[in-house]
């Protein structure tokens, strides 16, 4: 029977019409939510509040569904760790060894640190508290990196806080909720982290872009990078600390230079987040924005001198005057 | 032996499967690995969305995909109506061309499904761009691609399942 004959041809083409209209309008609406997360996310600290309520809907939701996968996943764990235990255990015993001798080095070399800074009277950073968490739900496709920890503002997590596994640094907090948290890994499109090369001191810029290794951006100089030149934190603008564990530089398909993340090495399971606050951030934004007060009057002006320290050589200490 | 005909409640060819594909994408969101290999990360509700364009064109199918897709982007974080938007793009065209892909073999069917996962990929892929400032990765956007089109056995089933349901779309 052909479409003209069937009887139901009346009928089928306002349905079909119907439908669609609805398709329309639900992406009319789905765009307009869009727009509005959108311009939500150039507001000042914007973690909207329907992310935090979907974050605290989720998390709890997601931590008991995924019980039973995160047992099985253990149990395979298990039995693969049960076939795999003799060459594990050769490799570890190597290990071990190699360590021994760097334990015994690093502790001669932090004696010898601490004295030079006693002799040179230099402070060190105070320790950083942290709070430990635990992942409950992750993202890992190539638009969204995140991840759903248990520990939110009513443990002192706020947003811009790092983030970092046993091996190294995950990434960093981008939403707050009072019992849950978001992370933003370092392999989201959207992440760009402060790294040096530890080897030349080289500067670059980790930029995320949802696959497995992030690359590295803005890398500057002669044989800045080298495949195996191990990856820190620059601190540079005080949003994470220096010196934190990034990965290794491996070079990428494309012939660039990318990093191979630390934090890979193992699953995400336990977290770590500093309560990391740099100067930069306990900066008073408001007041540094404030209108520059009106310049003194010029007889005033007049009246004053150079400064003492105007054309003396850079770099010398002026001697105090009586 | 002839095939049963299936009513169509809702909650049966909407609801459950749209219930069914959240479940399964909270379930692969668990953070653990397998034989030291994360979890993929396929787009479950392409496969239900798919299935209704073909099954019979209505309106509760494109609110389940708003709903679906917002849920989706709560869980997932990803910036709110990614997936609502991208889910859409690809039931719209699938609705469209319903007529002509009626009766086709599960084969042909299968590329068409592929077809539009990737309209539902690129769309995803554009938004990010617009949204992140930065291309996301190809070869990760492919690998999800994949996996969601590794999924079309549960269309063709759903499909399967509601064939002669509704006697003006047969």
């Amino acid at each position: 029977m052909s479409f003209r004959d069937n009887p139901f041809g009346e009928i089928r083409l306002p349905l079909l019409l119907g439908a669609a209209a609805a398709a329309i309008v639900a992406l009319i609406i789905a765009f307009a939510v869009l727009m509005v997360d959108r311009r939500q996310t150039y507001q000042t600290g914007a973690y909207n509040a329907l992310r935090k309520v979907s974050d605290e809907v989720v998390a709890p939701v997601a931590g008991a569904v995924a019980a039973p996968v995160r047992w099985a996943g253990g149990v395979a764990e298990g039995i693969g760790g049960y076939f795999f235990a003799a060459s594990e255990n050769r490799r570890l015993r190597a290990e071990l060894t190699a360590a021994q001798a760097w334990r015994e080095r690093a502790v001669a070399l932090a004696a010898e640190n601490a004295r030079y800074r006693a002799l040179l009277g230099l402070s060190v950073d105070p320790p950083v508290p942290m709070v430990t968490a635990r992942a409950v739900g992750e993202s890992r496709g190539p638009y969204a990196n995140t991840r759903l920890i248990n520990a939110g503002s009513d443990r002192g997590v706020r947003v811009g806080h790092p983030v970092l596994s046993e091996n190294g640094l995950v990434g960093r907090v981008i939403g707050v909720s009072p019992r849950v948290s978001r992370i933003l890994m370092l392999t989201d499109a959207a992440s760009r982290t402060p790294v040096m090369i530890q080897r030349t001191r080289a500067r670059a810029i980790l930029t995320g872009d949802g696959g497995w290794a992030p690359e590295l951006a803005y890398l500057r100089g002669r044989d800045a990078a080298r495949d195996g030149d191990l990856v820190l934190t620059s601190g540079d603008g005080g949003v994470l600390p220096q010196g934190i564990t990034v990965g290794r530089v491996v070079r990428g398909v494309d012939g660039g230079w990318r990093v191979r993340l630390a934090s890979d090495a193992a699953p995400i399971d336990f977290i770590r987040v500093l309560l990391f606050e740099d100067f930069v951030k306990l900066e008073d934004l408001r007041a540094m924005n404030l209108p520059s007060p009106p310049p003194p009057p010029t007889a005033i002006l007049q009246g004053i001198g150079p400064p003492a320290s105007a054309g003396a050589p850079a770099g010398k200490p002026q001697k105090a005057q009586p | 032996m002839t095939a049963v005909a299936h009513p169509l409640r809702i909650s049966r060819w909407v609801g459950a499967p749209l219930a069914g594909a959240l479940l399964a994408s909270l379930l692969l969101a668990a953070p653990i690995r397998l034989l030291g290999l994360p979890l993929p990360e396929p787009v479950t509700l392409m496969a239900p969305a798919f299935a209704w364009a073909m099954i019979r064109p209505s309106v509760s199918p494109a609110l389940a995909l708003l709903g679906g897709g917002l849920a989706l982007d709560g869980l997932w974080g990803t910036p709110a109506g990614l997936w609502a938007l991208a889910l859409l793009a690809a039931y719209l065209p699938v609705l469209a061309l319903r007529n002509i892909l009626a009766g086709q073999s599960t084969a042909v069917l299968w590329v068409w499904y592929a077809l539009s996962c990737l309209i539902a990929q690129s769309v995803g892929w554009l938004i990010t761009v617009w949204v992140a400032e930065a291309a996301p990765s190809l070869v990760a956007a492919g690998l999800q691609w994949l996996s969601t089109v590794l999924l079309f056995p549960v269309a063709a089933l759903l499909i399967e399942y509601f064939r002669d349901a509704d006697v003006r779309f047969r």
